[in-house]
């Protein structure tokens, strides 16, 4: 059921019970591993605009961090077999090992439809055999999505990597494939818990600090917020990543919005203005930068989505710190952006000189 | 930014379909000249095959149909100056064509710019040496190869490399003559004939990844360096079938996302190397059992597989790729489908594509059916669904060919262990065996382990497998039915199943409300609105087809899958169907199924249907749409046979109604019209046993057409001779599973007559008469055609004409009508009369620059034909010579006999147009890819009673300054009446023999008439392959060979001209 009253009727897989999320979809053919085990889908139900799910099972290696954190996957159908060299388990069965509940046999487009004309919505996925549509809508009405940036980020703090270049990284709810990304360049990363103060993350005397992404409305992140003022003073070289990148904007005095329907999918074009070149690009945020409270003295707009011109990346003028919304450590969806890692790594270069 | 220098452009079209070369260019094509056009520039065109849409003068300003040579297209870049070429839309011809003109500097020298991707990348793609290189600097792997130019190193290279090897010829299409060899002996064979193909005389011995998963990419990239891929897709036959052969799925299926990204990223790296301006197809194959890859070929331009993309996404391909060769990048170009987003971004589907190619097979019943890399299909279908399982199934129905699920009869005889072996033979049945083998609980694993078709494909072939079992085990409940609907079930095969009639079926959906809605494509799993009415079906629960029109609404029903007998030319039909009845105010729904045309493109009707043509599927639309009229007779066969059902749906069918095209098509009325008309035709019979065929064939004396009614081109037509022919036709016409009956017809053999006619239920209009070279008996598809009928007395010519329009009016015939008559002895017998669109409509309309199709459209509303500005009857003849000539695809279905008889073979065609006979005839030969040569060596074969007749010809060769070889019998002929020739033994009787003369690269034609009767005379049947094998014309039929000697004649005195078409009409442009 969505907060607008609409149902749908399906067939359940993974583990049964009931669940109240936000609804969004994603229209990624495939990476369904990856985007089951990103921390920021924490509390969402996701409706694949893909039919066809689960084809090549679950590849633990290709998971973006311990678990899946989304709250229900919402699918066409999955498949009965799957089929990989890589395969360690079937969707349904791993979702049932963590506790996620799935529903199939939608009319996903419909869905989607609604979703993209009406906007983001709460849901409440149930399981009976006879629905009482008057409670489920109480409960559906009465439910408040809470804050999961302090769910999902993790609590103690650890090291990644053994490479010369130091590297603290503020874990929102970071993918796995961000660490990686560092740590195949040569990179030791700390991970800090959300709240983590400036001045412990700056006892690990970084080269860098790695903003990460994360789930929810950026505004909630207040303590964030207020640390990354210093980091922005201190001048250090920073790269953020979809609500890092929020979080520094807001931090600079920006202000920032909730999208309709957000963009969730691998197939998102962004111009980079510096060089006019469009790039294909993973992406996953409901919230983004608003572009007219960008201070132009403060930072200038290096990318915008081609789909509908909002900020896609910001690079400060201090010279030392730059940001993107999409996902350039891709996984899932393209490597195009990659370099971004690598301009990173040369901004830091270029500090220690 | 458009490029403000380029203000004309020559295109290079892909000439006549053959197999590896279809529809696909002149969708790709037609695209991009109007890409181009709206853009300002202007587009010459130049093409020799006058069924597509391409050549029409609404497409390019200037229009050649020409023959595809270097020198032709240097005669028309003299007349017109572009200064621009863009060779990418043309397939392999076109590229190959341009690569050379630019090789000679030819280009250079007149400032001609080739735009989009240049030669070097074009060079750098098809070389396989330079290709190596270039991937080895971007760290691309391809398959352990060596190039080898002469059949020493072929073996010594497979030795090392290991066998078995697959053996790749530089430049040829279609793949045409590779092949997988498993030892020296193969090798030996295949490699011989490799080199000959080649146009560098060039072959690649690789390392063999035969049971890998072949995937391919679709690229766009722009000068700026922007890069996206469109699509990818997955072959469900692994590496070892031709991609051309293979049941194809887009997006990918069994592919995480970490294999996905790094064949994306590894096509853009080399696109990007090859710098690649516009679209290009990569192929990888990829081991199932690690990330290890390679990567098999690259085309750097738009190709069959990039119209598959374009249809599978909404994204056009050739559109892009065009603007893009004019100078724009590609966040410049708006996605024409949401109208809203940019080209630059990759399309997203929320359904899957299943393609499944049409083979030939019916038609050639001797041809080796296995398939290879050697691709074989002439067409293909493709079906759209949220699920895999019902995309297939729609796409199996689609092929027309009987049947509609994965159930095939004649398997389910099959004893297990013969099935088993079965198993192991890779050719068209394969997913019906492979089925079977499931039904009858042969494991997954176990067939994987045979076929290496991936388990999930199987998994889902299993779960269609469930449905059609659950039938038998339980009674119809909803879910069930339900589930059968949703994964593509027909009512009729779920009638078969539960033992239901059709009528309960239907009764239980209404009953349950299961009903199909239908869904958008969209690009972007409607992430986004579009706008763009393209739909396919499925069973959900919104409906996003708004039926509401405040216009008239016309349902045109398309023609199919390209198959002989029904090619582009139906295509060709139906879209100016469309445009005609768009320019009369209404509302367009088109409904076909393939991904190759015109009519299938996204802005060619008000809406496109994507789905299969079938009572039920074209049913659902109608209930859907119910339009005001439907139209039946440009589709070809696939449409006249859905004219019963919808009517009976109460669904006006316009122009000709449906009981008239049955007067036509059955035997009786169509009998007792000729009567009636007194119009005479050859004594026949209607029979349904083979006892009464050759009853039949007896009282009428042999010789005899068999022919089944109801179809086209043709199929299953033969000359019988005796009874043993008879017995034999009617079992492979009975194979092609024959509800209607069998018609014997006494055999006249005169000069074949063909017209077109448009008839608006007052009298006629008559653009031309069609005479052909080739005398009845062979097939008017086959047969050279020469407009006008310059060898037909003006008598016969009226009383064509005079019959023509009588039985236009007694048939009460609104529209076209294509009318096949003999002339003999001072008397015109009618052979059939079709009330529907012909093979020969576009190329007469383009001739004569009458709108056949708009007219025939026009008479549908009430208009006349004096109304619309024609009077009725014959109309002036133009003052020039167009002859039509067929070409054929006989080097690529191994084993498929080459002789004419009344069974349509060709696969396409080509025009040649003069101002003179001589001539339009040489070009039609150059056009078909004949060489023509003044003076050569040829070798005579023919039969007894072809003796006398084919003297004139051996002596008018041998005067020419030709070398004659001969069989015994034929050679001692020739010497007794004065002609010196060579003589040779025949097979196998010492060496040198026949054979051997042929393989030795020494003859330039072969002239073969074929024994008459159906039994395979082998000694003919060697000759004939040979010759094709080793890319010698061979003339079966005695007229072509008299062609041919003409031509021979005047080759060298003639100056051969290139006419505009499009200016024809006013005056003749000469050089």
């Amino acid at each position: 059921m969505l907060e607008n009253g609409m149902t749908f009727e399906g067939t359940g897989f993974g583990d049964e019970h009931d669940v109240l999320c936000e609804v969004v979809f994603n229209s990624a053919m495939c990476g369904y591993t990856e985007l089951l085990t990103d921390p920021s889908y924490a509390g969402q139900g996701v409706v694949m605009t893909y039919p066809l799910i689960g084809n090549y099972g679950i590849c633990y290696d290709d998971a973006e961090s311990t678990r899946p954190w989304l709250r229900a996957f919402i699918v066409h159908s999955i498949s009965g077999a799957a089929s990989n060299f890589r395969c360690d388990v079937d969707l349904n069965t791993f979702l049932k090992q963590n506790r996620i509940p799935g529903i199939q046999g939608l009319d996903t487009r419909a869905i989607t439809k609604i979703l993209r004309e009406s906007g983001t919505m709460r849901g409440m996925i149930a399981f009976r055999d006879h629905f009482d549509i008057a409670s489920m809508k109480k409960q559906l009405d009465a439910f408040e999505m809470e804050s999961y940036v302090p769910v999902v980020s993790s609590r103690e703090s650890k090291i990644y990597g053994d490479g010369p270049i130091k590297i603290a990284l503020a874990d929102y709810g970071v993918k796995s494939n961000i660490i990686r990304s560092l740590v195949k360049r040569g990179c030791t990363v700390k991970c800090f818990p959300y709240d983590a103060s400036f001045e412990e993350m700056m006892s690990f005397s970084p080269d860098g600090v790695m903003l990460s992404n994360g789930p929810g409305d950026p505004k909630e992140c207040v303590k964030a917020i207020s640390e990354l003022k210093k980091v922005y003073l201190y001048g250090i070289p920073t790269f953020a990543i979809c609500l890092g990148h929020q979080l520094m904007a807001l931090s600079q005095g920006f202000d920032t919005y909730k999208l309709k329907y957000g963009h969730r999918g691998i197939n998102h074009p962004v111009k980079d203005l510096t060089t006019n070149r469009v790039y294909i690009t993973s992406q996953n945020h409901g919230f983004v930068v608003n572009g007219e409270t960008i201070n132009p003295s403060v930072a200038d707009i290096r990318c915008i989505s081609m789909n509908d011109g909002s900020i896609e990346g910001l690079t400060y003028k201090n010279g030392k710190v730059f940001s993107v919304q999409f996902h350039p450590e891709a996984s899932p969806g393209p490597l195009d952006t990659g370099f971004l890692f690598d301009e990173f790594i040369k901004l830091i270069g270029g500090s220690r000189l | 930014m458009k490029r403000k220098e380029i203000k004309k452009v020559i295109i290079i079209g892909s000439g006549p379909i053959i197999i590896g070369q279809a529809a696909e260019f002149d969708y790709a094509g037609t695209q991009a000249c109007r890409a181009i056009r709206e853009e300002g520039v202007e587009v010459i065109l130049i093409n020799s095959n006058p069924a597509t849409i391409m050549t029409d003068k609404q497409i390019a300003d200037k229009v050649y149909i020409e023959p595809l040579t270097v020198e032709t297209i240097k005669k028309v870049i003299l007349k017109e100056n572009p200064d621009s070429i863009l060779p990418t839309l043309g397939g392999q011809n076109a590229l190959n064509l341009a690569v050379e003109l630019e090789e000679s500097g030819f280009l250079k020298e007149n400032n001609v710019e080739m735009i989009g991707t240049n030669a070097d990348t074009i060079r750098m793609a098809e070389d396989r040496e330079l290709f190596k290189e270039a991937m080895e600097r971007i760290n691309q792997p391809c398959a352990e190869s060596e190039i080898a130019e002469n059949i020493e190193d072929c073996v010594k290279i497979a030795r090392k490399i290991g066998y078995p090897v697959v053996v790749r010829p530089a430049y040829t299409l279609g793949g045409s003559g590779g092949g997988i060899a498993a030892d020296e002996e193969e090798l030996i064979t295949i490699a011989s004939l490799g080199l000959h193909r080649s146009r560098v005389n060039q072959v690649l011995i690789e390392r063999c990844i035969s049971g890998w998963k072949e995937i391919e990419y679709e690229v766009m990239r722009d000068h700026n360096g922007n890069c996206i891929t469109v699509c990818n897709m997955e072959n469900f036959d692994p590496v070892g079938v031709h991609t051309g052969d293979s049941i194809v799925v887009a997006p990918c299926q069994t592919l995480a996302d970490k294999e996905t990204q790094m064949l994306r990223s590894a096509s853009l790296s080399i696109i990007s190397e090859l710098k690649v301006e516009g679209g290009c197809n990569v192929q990888f194959a990829l081991n199932p059992k690690s990330f290890e890859y390679c990567v098999i070929e690259v085309n750097p331009r738009v190709s069959r597989s990039s119209a598959l993309a374009s249809k599978a996404t909404g994204y056009p391909i050739a559109k892009v790729a065009s603007k893009i060769a004019l100078g724009y990048t590609l966040d410049e170009i708006r996605n024409a489908i949401t109208k809203k987003t940019f080209a630059c971004f990759e399309p997203t589907l929320d359904y899957c594509v299943v393609k499944i190619p049409r083979w030939p097979f019916d038609k050639f019943v001797y041809a080796k059916r296995s398939l290879g890399t050697q691709m074989k299909a002439t067409g293909e279908v493709m079906g759209i669904a949220p699920s895999f399982e019902a995309a297939l199934m729609k796409s199996i129905r689609s092929l027309e060919q009987n049947v509609f699920s994965l159930m095939d009869e004649h398997l389910q005889s099959l004893p297990n262990a013969e099935l088993e072996d079965r198993l192991h033979v890779v050719d068209d049945r394969r997913l019906w065996v492979v089925s079977e083998a499931l039904r009858r609980g042969i494991s997954a694993d176990k067939i994987h382990e045979i076929t290496k078709i991936d388990l999930w494909f199987l998994d889902k072939l299993l779960s269609i497998i469930e449905v059609e079992k659950a039938f038998a085990v339980q009674p119809i409940d909803r879910n069930l039915l339900l589930k059968a609907k949703d994964f593509g079930f027909l009512d009729k095969t779920i009638s078969k199943l539960s033992g239901k009639t059709e009528e309960e079926i239907r009764a239980l959906e209404e009953e349950w409300n299961i009903h199909p809605v239908y869904k958008m494509v969209d690009t972007c799993a409607a992430e986004f609105d579009a706008e763009t009415p393209y739909y396919y079906s499925t069973y959900g629960i919104q409906n996003e087809s708004c039926a509401k029109s405040d216009r008239k609404k016309i349902l045109v029903i398309g023609s199919g899958p390209i198959r002989i007998g029904q090619g582009i030319e139906f295509d060709f039909c139906s879209v100016h169907s469309v445009w005609a009845l768009k320019n009369m105010g209404c509302e367009t729904i088109i409904v076909n199924n393939n991904p190759e045309t015109v009519s299938t493109d996204f802005d060619i009707a008000d809406k496109l249907y994507f789905e299969p043509l079938t009572e039920e599927d074209v049913l659902h639309i109608a209930q859907l749409e119910k339009p005001d009229g439907a139209v039946v007779q440009f589709g070809g066969q696939t449409a006249i046979k859905l004219a019963g059902a919808i009517e009976k749906m109460g669904i006006p069918i316009l122009g000709t109604s449906f009981d008239s095209i049955d007067e036509a098509e059955d035997r009786e009325r169509f009998d007792a019209i000729l009567n009636e008309c007194k119009i005479p035709r050859a004594e026949g019979r209607m029979v349904f046993t083979c006892e009464e065929a050759i009853k039949a064939a007896n009282e009428l004396g042999y010789p005899v057409l068999v022919r089944p009614s109801y179809v086209l081109g043709g199929q299953g037509m033969h000359i019988a001779y005796s009874d043993e022919d008879i017995v034999e036709q009617i079992g492979i016409i009975n194979r092609i599973a024959q509800e209607h009956p069998i018609l014997v017809d006494k055999y006249i053999m005169g000069t074949e007559v063909e017209v077109d006619a448009v008839c608006d239920g007052i009298d006629s209009v008559i653009p031309g008469i069609m005479q052909h070279i080739e005398r009845a008996g062979i097939h008017s598809g086959d047969s050279i055609s020469v407009y006008p009928a310059i060898g037909v007395a003006k008598e016969m010519q009226e009383l064509i004409v005079e019959y023509t329009r009588r039985l236009a009016k007694a048939l009460k015939v609104k529209g076209l009508l294509n009318i096949q008559f003999i002339v003999k002895d001072n008397e015109v017998y009618v052979i059939e009369a079709n009330p529907r669109s012909s093979r020969t409509v576009p190329y007469i309309s383009k001739v004569t620059s009458i709108p056949i199709v708009p007219l025939a459209v026009g008479t549908f509303f009430g208009k006349t034909l004096p109304e619309m500005g024609y009077n009725y009857g014959l109309q002036k003849e133009r003052d020039l010579i167009a002859i039509k000539m067929p070409v054929f695809s006989f080097e690529k279905l191994y084993g498929a006999d080459v002789n004419l008889g009344p069974e349509m073979k060709s696969t396409g065609e080509v025009l040649g147009v003069a101002r003179t006979f001589d001539e339009a005839l040489i070009k039609s030969f150059y056009g078909a890819g004949v060489h023509m040569i003044r003076k050569g060596r040829v070798i005579f074969t023919v039969k007894d009673v072809d003796k006398d007749e084919a003297l004139p010809i051996a002596k008018g060769l041998y005067d020419l300054g030709w070398t004659i070889y001969a069989t015994p019998g034929t050679s001692d002929f020739f010497n007794d009446n004065d002609i010196p020739t060579i003589r040779t033994n025949k097979i196998g009787t010492g060496t040198p023999d026949i054979l051997d003369h042929i393989t030795s690269g020494k003859i330039d034609l072969v002239i073969n008439t074929p024994s008459k009767g159906v039994a395979h005379n082998r000694d003919g049947y060697k000759i004939r392959r040979n010759a094709v094998e080793c890319g010698i014309p061979c003339l079966t039929s005695l007229d072509t060979a008299n062609a041919f000697l003409t031509c021979a004649r005047h080759v060298d005195t003639t100056q051969l001209s290139v006419i505009d078409i499009t200016k024809v009409s006013t005056f003749l442009n000469f050089i």
